[in-house]
Order: C-alpha cells, then sequence, then structure tokens
C-alpha cells in the first residue's frame, strides 16, 4: 500500500500539466455543455441569478470533494479487491453513488452546526444536488480516463467549475431574456437550449488554447 | 402539472408516451442521452438501457412500496435503479464491446437521469406493480421516441448515414454539416424539436379555446417544467 502510495507521488511529480487537467475540464471539455451532463437543474435553476451562484458554489465543492475520495476508494480498495474476484467496474457504480449520497448528506449536517448563515444560503440546494449527473459523471470520467488521485481532483475541481461558470453565464443571459421579443412557443427551455448550443460553440473555440 | 391519477395500465403508458412526453412536455431527463445521439445505433443501445432500467426498477418499488421506509426511500430507490442499470452495462459489454467502450459512463449516469427517479417518486410508489410497469414503460418509450428522431437527424447531416448505412448516391448530393457532429448540434437539433412540439401543442389549445362547445377534457395546462 505505501509502495503504491509512493509510486502515485512520484508519478504525480513528474506527471502530466495540473493546470491543463484544470483549464480542458472546465472549458473546453465543459461538463455541461459537451457532455450535457447536470441538463435539469441547469434548465430549471438558472432562471434565478442568485441560486445558479449558490447552486455552482455547491457543485465546486462537492464535485471536488467527492472525486478525490472516489478515485482514492477506487484505485486503493477496489482495483485491489479485483484480483479475489470482485468486479470492480460494476461495483464502481454502486460505491460512487453511496460516496456521493454519504459526503451530501454529512455536508449538510456539518454546515447546519457551524454556520448557520452559510446553511441558508447553500443548504437548499444540497440535496438537488445528490441527483446532479454532473457530479457523478465527473467521477466517472475521471475513472475512465486513468486519472490518479490527485489529478483526479484538479479534474473535478475543473468539471465543477465549467458548471458553474456555465450555469452562472446563463443566469445572466437569462435576465437579459426577460425583455427580449422570443417565439412564445419557444420561451423558457426552448430558447435556453438554443443559447446552450451557442455558448458550447464559444467555448469549443477555445480548444486552442490547451494543447 | 397534471394529476398522475390515470389508473388503468394502457391509461398511464399512452400519457407517458405522448400527452406528457418526459422530454418535450417536461423537458427533464436529457443529461445523459445527448452525448449519444450523434449514431443512430448508439442512441437505440442507450434506449433500450433506459426502458429497460425505468421499466424493471418500476415494477421493483412498486412492489415494495409498502416495505421501503419513508426515510430512506431515495437511496432505495436509487439502488434499485442502480441494480438494473449494471445488468444492462455488463449485457453491454458482452454483446457490443466496441459501442461499449463509447457510452458505458453514460449507461452509467441512467442511475441519476431524472426520468426514471421522476416516475418512481411521483408514480411507482404509489400504484401497483402493472400500472407501474405501463408508466415506466411509457416514459421510456416516449424518451426514445424523441433521442431517435434527433439522432436521425443527426446521424443524416453530420455522416451522411443511416443506422450506419450510407444514404442513397451520397456521393452527388450530400454535403457534411461538421456541427452535427459536435455537441452544439445536439442542443439546435433538440431546441427545434421542443419548438415544433410546442407551437403545435399551442396552437390546438388555442383552437380548443375558439371553439366554446367543447367540453371533452380541459386543455392540458401550458408548460411543463419552467
Amino acid at each position: 500500500m505505501i509502495l503504491m502510495l509512493a509510486d502515485t507521488l512520484a508519478k504525480e511529480a513528474a506527471g502530466q500539466n495540473l493546470l491543463a487537467i484544470f483549464f480542458a475540464a472546465a472549458i473546453t471539455d465543459n461538463i455541461l455543455l459537451t457532455r450535457f451532463l447536470g441538463m435539469c437543474s441547469f434548465l430549471s435553476i438558472s432562471s434565478q441569478m442568485r441560486a445558479s451562484i449558490g447552486l455552482g458554489l455547491a457543485v465546486i465543492f462537492v464535485t471536488a470533494c467527492t472525486g478525490a475520495i472516489n478515485a482514492a476508494l477506487y484505485w486503493f480498495v477496489l482495483i485491489p479487491l479485483e484480483r479475489y474476484g470482485v468486479p470492480a467496474s460494476s461495483l464502481q457504480l454502486i460505491l460512487f453513488i453511496v460516496v456521493i449520497a454519504a459526503f451530501v448528506q454529512l455536508l449538510e449536517m456539518v454546515i447546519e452546526r457551524v454556520s448557520l448563515g452559510l446553511y441558508f444560503a447553500l443548504g437548499v440546494f444540497l440535496p438537488l444536488i445528490t441527483v446532479n449527473c454532473a457530479i457523478l459523471g465527473a467521477n466517472l470520467f475521471l475513472i475512465n480516463k486513468n486519472l490518479t488521485v490527485f489529478e483526479g481532483f484538479v479534474y473535478s475541481a475543473g468539471a465543477g467549475a465549467g458548471w458553474a461558470v456555465a450555469i452562472i453565464l446563463m443566469a445572466g443571459i437569462r435576465i437579459r431574456l426577460k425583455t427580449a421579443r422570443i417565439p412564445a412557443a419557444l420561451e423558457g427551455p426552448g430558447i435556453t437550449l438554443i443559447i446552450c448550443g451557442i455558448m458550447a460553440l464559444a467555448f469549443i473555440g477555445l480548444s486552442g488554447l490547451i494543447k | 402539472m397534471p394529476p398522475d391519477t390515470v389508473s388503468t395500465p394502457g391509461g398511464a403508458l399512452a400519457r407517458q408516451f405522448w400527452a406528457e412526453n418526459p422530454i418535450f412536455r417536461q423537458v427533464l431527463g436529457i443529461c445523459s442521452a445527448l452525448a449519444v445521439t450523434n449514431l443512430m445505433f448508439n442512441t437505440l443501445l442507450m434506449c433500450g438501457g433506459l426502458i429497460w432500467a425505468t421499466s424493471m426498477s418500476a415494477v421493483t418499488v412498486s412492489l415494495m412500496r409498502r416495505l421501503i421506509p419513508q426515510r430512506v426511500r431515495m437511496i432505495t430507490e436509487v439502488l434499485i435503479i442502480a441494480v438494473y442499470v449494471i445488468m444492462v452495462d455488463i449485457a453491454m459489454r458482452v454483446f457490443f464491446p466496441e459501442i461499449h467502450r463509447v457510452i458505458a459512463a453514460y449507461v452509467g449516469l441512467i442511475v441519476t437521469n431524472c426520468i426514471v427517479m421522476g416516475r418512481l417518486e411521483a408514480y411507482a410508489s404509489k400504484n401497483t406493480p402493472f400500472n407501474a410497469f405501463c408508466d415506466g414503460l411509457g416514459s421510456g418509450l416516449g424518451y426514445s421516441l424523441i433521442l431517435m428522431a434527433v439522432a436521425t437527424v443527426r446521424e443524416v447531416l453530420g455522416f451522411g448515414t443511416i443506422m450506419g448505412y450510407p444514404l442513397p448516391a451520397r456521393e452527388l448530393w450530400w454535403h457534411q454539416w461538421t456541427l452535427m457532429v459536435m455537441p452544439p448540434g445536439a442542443f439546435f437539433v433538440l431546441a427545434g424539436g421542443v419548438w415544433i412540439a410546442r407551437w403545435f401543442a399551442m396552437r390546438r389549445e388555442a383552437a380548443a379555446a375558439q371553439s366554446p362547445p367543447a367540453p371533452q377534457a380541459a386543455p392540458p395546462q401550458q408548460g411543463g417544467a419552467e
């Protein structure tokens, strides 16, 4: 175990550019705009600016933490167990969901104890987060990409940040939309989807930044 | 939101398939699926997995609805869905290994698909197993209908093929529209679909409102999830 840990750390020191991982996850590989994850809460919450900021921050925090926890559990518990016939790839799904649900529950209790102000600001969004597919998605993708624990943490923080940026931008655009003349049948989800498409184009346009 | 009170199995199926179509009427559950809609065959597999997961987990939850304690209801339901999704995942890995490599993560994401969870919460946990099965099947089919439509548009315009087979004489007239292969294409096609569907719905409502002696069924409420 210790050998493995040392091995991972050495790999990280020599490893990929963490900054590149972060920006790829947040901008060019934006989890919402290029992978369509977390659309349900995005479409409903982005009509309110304050709520979007709160939910965005909560998503960054939960994604980054669960990403690190799940990557650690996957590499140091499930993979070693695979030798004894445990089907790691099937179990990871259940493991990840339980970890996310438990983490959100714990976080809710901690925030309630520590700071009531923060609890009232973020508390209402926490249940929404358990079913946000962006978080489970980021966790599954970092396993697919074979990232180590620390890289996984950076990747999922980037994915969360990308999601937050997208929802806050969209909330800002929707404020302006209230005064725009939109065909009646296109109001609400329809126009939001079209703007998502345009935003996705813009984000893809940035892909030259990262090699 | 119209009441979930239709109690006949056929009624539940039809309501979920068309009248309350999860995507067009409610704009739910597009998360895990838009990403696979640039090829029809991948979409077909994904839809099959979703239909299996919604209908079977609805039956299971309905059978256990008196056993599940209220406080741990959500997590129990999630675990039930996860079991069926893992079955799909294993089956797909055995029969379609190449496609599985591309869409594996999205198959896993069926677990957090709002449609599955929503139907379990709203219907299966309160109704008998066969009704719940039909309700789940209807939602799954309604979702598949829309996804296959989106996938057809994207594959024809983006790759010039249908289910992997090239269009007739495509060298002569067809030109690739790269945007359709890329993620923004999915947003634009789906938005177009929502637009058309809502436009028809609104026109029908307006027609119903203009002819007062039309006592059948109150006009459906406008706008699903906002």
